[in-house]
């Protein structure tokens, strides 16, 4: 398997954009498409990721112990119960941030190589030796980002450093999309993100209430099979992710009331 | 321009401010995107205007040299107006340094 696997870097520069959220989500998507998946928590500073799936009380292990080798692989992974397809291989001490090097980084991604099909890697925010490490472990790379200035300005910073990596494909996912914000053109279009990043579109995420209700509760919307906004668009992207066809969505098209028709018309270019 | 943009004007509304963020994030990252100083970048200003002035006389106030960028390709943009005589002929300059210079790479041979 190793060779073929995908170890995908997701990551954003900013904090705060959906990095871990994407990550939870598209990991249970995937291993309800029957893909066998780890991810990686490799926020090693601020560790959140046991905590979306709902899987921190079963950690006994983590990462740590791993390259110390204190313990087998299979012993600090952490089997989703629900989705056995997927596996959580937890962040160790944030200590750790003061010895870890690329190459263990490169250790710990080769081990779950071996056994997955795909590895998710939730990457710190910064640009600095927590990113450096993590890049220095994937081969493709998406990158999360908010139709805001700051959010869009840090991407830009990641992607040229992604390019100096030869990282390749590194494609977008654009979170928390407003399409009334967007119809009055009080928020970054899907286009204007896009042409701005010059990069492949994945997929966008709505705003959506739910995410949170979600995160309280440790289960991810692509969990419960929820038909929420933001659950639709991450089963998209995983779908996506493994090469199918599938149409994007049209925020402008969310919303079909007079008054969403209006703005609609208003946001028409007429010269 | 969209039909909002008109109705903004006409109200002498403020700018929607998805083009505002737009035009701020282009300028912002062709400058992030080159790694180049202001201080740099204005002196490379003086010294593209001083060539250009050996060839054909310019406006030194009106030139001006920018970072734009589209598509993550950056471009060095140079606006240098040419002035031109009553006739409206463009003013150049006695080419002679440069003259020089390719006899000598010429002898150099
Ligand atoms: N599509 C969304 N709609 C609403 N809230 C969201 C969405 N995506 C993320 N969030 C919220 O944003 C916050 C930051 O998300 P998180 O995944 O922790 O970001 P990061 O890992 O990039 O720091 C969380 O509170 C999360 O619930
Ligand atoms: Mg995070």
């Amino acid at each position: 398997m190793s060779t073929n696997t995908r170890t995908i870097l997701i990551c954003s520069g900013k904090g705060g954009v959906g990095k871990t959220t994407l990550t939870a989500n598209l990991g249970i998507a995937l291993a309800k498409q029957g893909v066998k998946t780890a991810v990686l928590d490799a926020d090693f500073g601020l560790r959140n990721l046991d905590l979306l799936l709902g899987l921190e009380n079963r950690i006994v292990y983590t990462a740590q112990e791993v390259l110390e080798e204190s313990c087998r692989l299979d012993q600090a992974l952490v089997k989703h119960k629900q989705e056995p397809n997927l596996a959580l291989l937890p962040a160790g001490n944030p200590r750790m941030l003061d010895w870890l090097k690329p190459e263990d980084m490169q250790r710990i991604v080769k081990m779950l190589s071996d056994q997955f099909e795909y590895v998710l890697i939730d990457c710190p925010a910064g640009v600095e030796d927590g990113f450096k490490n993590a890049v220095s472990a994937s081969k493709e790379a998406i990158v999360v980002t908010n139709p805001e200035v700051s959010a869009v300005r840090d991407a830009d910073r990641v992607i040229g450093l992604l390019n100096t990596h030869s990282i390749n494909p590194v494609q977008l996912v654009l979170n928390r999309v407003r399409p009334n914000m967007i119809a009055n053109q009080e928020m970054l279009s899907v286009d204007d993100v896009t042409d701005i990043l010059a990069l492949p579109l994945l997929g966008l995420v709505l705003e959506d209430e739910q995410v949170i209700v979600s995160t309280n509760r440790g289960e991810p919307l692509t969990l419960s099979g929820s038909k929420s906004p933001a659950a639709r668009c991450y089963s998209n992207i995983a779908s996506r992710l493994k090469g199918e066809d599938i149409p994007l969505i049209d925020p402008s098209k969310e919303g079909s009331r007079i008054r969403d028709k209006f703005k609609r018309l208003m946001q028409t270019k007429i010269f | 321009m969209t039909l909002r943009d008109i109705l903004n004007k006409l109200l002498r509304r403020q700018e929607a401010s998805a083009n505002t963020a737009r035009e701020r994030l282009q300028l912002v990252l062709a400058h992030d995107r080159t790694d180049l100083s202001p201080d740099l970048l204005d002196q490379m200003r003086r010294e593209i205007l001083e060539v250009v002035a050996k060839y054909v006389e310019i406006d030194i106030e009106e030139g001006a040299v920018s970072l734009e960028t589209e598509d993550r390709m950056t471009a060095l943009v140079a606006n240098l107006p040419i002035r031109r005589d009553p006739s409206g002929a463009i003013k150049t300059k006695e080419l002679t340094t440069i003259d020089s210079s390719e006899e000598q790479t010429q002898t150099n041979n």
